[in-house]
């Protein structure tokens, strides 16, 4: 493998000129660029929420009197977050940096189509980040429903092209990462022995492969009717609106499990190394949990389209597939405290995040119960309940899981440990905060609030409520500053890292840190004995 | 298929279901429901994060060996569990749906019609109205509706009712309006620029006020 070994060539260390960092090829350095461009699109659509929440912390107009200016807010809050955070954090930063050291391969399979999926997701970032600056920025949220998405003065192409960017390179990544575990897993690294990360995003790739084209399809066809003048979703011309939201949907479920999927295998693997414990009824987690939700994932959307005007007996069959997603989705929980039973949990600061990532998922999951419901979603879809749910259950709880999982990397990752008094003061005010924030906002969706509003006229006894939830919002951001505080500190201060700080078993762990070019000076030999989570007596 | 769904009926025809009534009685329900559920995980949660915290450096897990026979009961059973409640809250909740769809008879029929930023109804006298929709108390009102431009949604929160409008479709949903009062109606699908200010009000009179309200209107259009 011609570019692994020039991979192998490259000098041991850090990476000190930008030069090595541009051109790299290296599963770690990618990664970790990985990592700095999706914490940016955190930072700028964190300061996005911010904005939005001074807006609607009080009646009438605060910050902005144009509603337009909240739309372009809340079109790059969504769209950065979902596009630009959370998905790069977890199939590029934590699959690029993890997979291959986790199954013992050197590199990727393909590292230069790593670097060109690495630099098509900065151009969408780059591109994303155009919202500022051109006169016409998007305005279709971050859903982009047409006939409003053909009809705005907004620049909707930007949007599209940014999907499409998104997309390519996730594409791109998912055939590679397949092919690298497949294929390049170290001699006795049986499909039974991988982490729980591991199968979890296999599991989300194969979801990405099979459902990204569906969602290219959708942006695509809006383009052609904005600019080329086709009717996809013109009614006067044969054209259909609810196409669009059939197509996206049926994409856009399977990504929330694309963000779920990675999330929770990382939690099962903090979990399981700061317990030392074997991961509880592994295969149950594997076939039951991870497998049934890929299963499961492309036969539910119809539960965002439940007032849409889809025909009655849909609606009546995706409420029950969708109540049936509780199974897959309890399995794994029931897998994470079977892992906590008759282990010895260390609380350093990324078991605290595990810990918080177990309270909010359970919040935002048992929240999607009254979703699926059709006749209770009737009224509550697109209040703000909806934005409570799945704010706990995908966008803090995953956010909990990649501040956690960035706190267990950093000694690998730097070579240097973080003050665990800071991190976890972050913990503990980030925790505090987004409950506030979002368990407030329940309330506020169940009085009737809708979504995606500027302004509250009609609602004016809720300015109490949305004037806590502001509050919340100013407290998530002291936390965000406080973490990027420890995470400084650890990389100028810090003590120097040994190579297992937490006395883990798994691959990672075992070369030295932070990891050389080519990943292990002597490729690991596995003996039949060997299991990325065998401590103590399951050994 | 359409109509076998929607119109698998309960209670006597004829009798006007309390839909409202019914959507608070159910969410009561599916509150305690998840409560239960939601209180039960964290307890043994926190259990055993207090109960098997680490008491000594180096100290690893000591699990007990899991069984063949016990590994798949711990997949099966929660399964069924779950499946359980699974089924039972989509029973209910099918039959609320069915309520929901069922245009009771002899409803009043009016035509409403979105449009960036404001709604514009259509009575079946032939009389028209923006923004407020008038209605006789103690008559079911169905609403069918279309847009002219954009998707908008016709969301009243005291009726527990919500339907999206949009060009090229025609939809429906209907409340019941016991008592005269007022009731917000409220946009709740993203439709630009005034989406938060596309609101409305449903005004519920007595049948004798609506009746000649519909006469000077009929009237007034004439001239
Ligand atoms: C058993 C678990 C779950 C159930 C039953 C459930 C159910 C639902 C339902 C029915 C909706 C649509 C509500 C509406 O728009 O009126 C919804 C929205 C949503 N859910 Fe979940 N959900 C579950 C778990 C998840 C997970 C695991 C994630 C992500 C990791 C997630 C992310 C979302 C998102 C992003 C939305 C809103 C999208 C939008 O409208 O912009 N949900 N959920
Ligand atoms: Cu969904
Ligand atoms: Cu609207």
């Amino acid at each position: 493998m011609y570019a692994t070994e020039e991979a192998l060539r490259h000098k041991p260390g850090f990476g000190q000129t930008l030069r090595e960092w541009i051109f790299t090829i290296d599963h770690k350095r990618i990664g970790i660029l990985y990592l700095i461009g999706s914490l940016a699109a955190f930072a700028v659509a964190g300061l996005m929420a911010l904005l939005i929440r001074i807006e609607l912390g009080s009646l009438g107009p605060t910050l902005t009197s144009n509603p337009g200016t909240y739309n372009v807010w809340l079109y790059f809050h969504g769209a950065a977050m979902i596009l630009a955070f959370q998905i790069p954090a977890l199939t590029g930063f934590l699959a690029n940096y993890l997979v291959p050291l986790m199954i013992g391969a050197r590199d990727m399979a393909f590292p230069r189509l790593n670097a060109l999926s690495l630099w098509l997701y900065w151009a969408g970032i780059i591109l994303a980040l155009l919202t500022f600056v051109i006169p016409d920025p998007p305005d279709v949220m971050w859903t982009g429903y047409p006939p409003y998405s053909l009809k705005t003065g907004g620049n909707t192409a930007f949007y599209v092209f940014t999907v499409h960017l998104m997309g390519f390179s996730s594409i791109v990544g998912g055939i590679n990462l397949l092919t690298t575990i497949f294929y390049m897993r170290a001699p006795g690294l049986k499909l039974n022995k991988l982490n729980i990360f591991v199968w979890s995003t296999m599991g989300a790739f194969v979801l990405q492969l099979v459902f990204i084209p569906v969602l290219a399809a959708a942006v695509t066809t809006l383009l052609f009717d904005k600019y080329l003048g086709t009717h996809f979703y013109d009614p006067a011309n044969g054209g259909d609106v609810l196409l669009y939201q059939n197509l996206f949907w049926f994409y856009s479920h399977p990504a929330v499990y694309v963000i779920l999927l990675p999330t929770i295998g990382m939690i099962f693997d903090i979990v399981a190394t700061f317990a030392k414990n074997r991961v509880f009824n592994y295969n149950m987690v594997v076939y039951g949990g991870i497998g049934g939700v890929v299963l499961m994932s492309g036969e539910v959307w119809i539960h965002h389209l439940f007032t849409s005007g889809m025909p009655d007996w849909i609606r009546i069959g995706m409420m029950i597939s969708t109540l049936l997603i509780s199974i897959p989705v309890g399995l794994l929980m029931i897998g994470l405290l079977g892992t906590l039973y008759r282990g010895a949990i260390q609380y350093t600061t990324p078991m605290l995040y595990a810990v918080g990532f177990i309270f909010l998922f359970l919040i935002g999951g048992l929240t999607g119960i009254p979703n699926a419901m059709t006749a209770i979603d009737l009224y509550i879809h697109d209040t703000h309940f909806v934005v409570a749910h799945f704010h706990y259950v995908m966008a803090v709880a995953t956010t909990f899981a990649i501040f956690g999982s960035v706190y267990y990397l950093f000694p690998k990752m730097t070579g240097r440990m973080y003050s665990e008094t800071l991190g976890k003061i972050g913990f503990f005010i980030l925790f505090a905060g987004v409950n506030i924030t979002f368990f407030t906002m329940f309330i506020v969706g169940f009085k009737g609030m809708p979504r995606r509003y500027y302004d509250y006229q009609q609602f004016p006894q809720l300015e109490g409520l949305h004037h806590i939830i502001t509050i919340g919002a100013y407290i998530i951001g002291i936390a965000a500053l406080l973490i990027l505080i420890s995470w400084i500190h650890g990389l100028i201060a810090g003590k120097k890292a040994p190579d297992n700080p937490w006395g883990s078993k798994s691959l990672e762990w075992t070369t030295s840190t932070p990891p050389p070019p080519g990943n292990f000076r002597e490729l690991p030999i596995l003996t039949e004995e060997w299991h990325p989570y065998g401590y103590g007596r399951s050994k | 298929m359409n109509e076998a769904f929607a119109y698998a009926e309960r209670g006597a025809p004829g009798q006007i279901p309390d839909v409202p009534g019914g959507w608070d009685h159910l969410f009561g329900e599916m509150l305690i429901d998840i409560t239960i559920i939601g209180i039960l995980f964290t307890v043994i949660t926190v259990y055993l994060l207090i109960r098997y915290r680490r008491r000594e450096q180096g100290q690893e897990g000591n699990p007990p060996r899991l069984t063949t026979a016990a590994a798949i009961g711990w997949a099966i059973i929660p399964a069924f569990i779950f499946m359980a409640d699974d089924f039972y809250l989509a029973a209910e909740g099918w039959t609320l749906f069915n309520e929901y769809r069922r245009v009771p008879e002899n409803a009043y029929e009016v035509k409403v019609e979105g449009s960036m930023w404001s709604w514009h109804f259509i009575y079946p006298e032939g009389v028209e109205s923006f923004g407020e929709l008038r209605v006789p108390a103690g008559t079911p009102v169905v609403v069918r509706m279309t847009s002219k431009d954009v998707v908008h949604s016709f969301f009243i929160p005291d009726f527990r009712v919500k339907q999206d409008m949009m060009p090229g479709r025609m939809t429906y949903l209907w409340f019941y309006p016991k008592a005269p009062g007022e009731h917000l109606i409220t946009c709740a699908e993203y439709c630009g620029l005034m989406h938060s200010g596309m609101k409305g009000m449903i005004k519920v009179v007595s049948q004798d006020e609506f009746n000649n309200w519909i006469e000077t209107e009929k009237k007034n259009n004439n001239t």
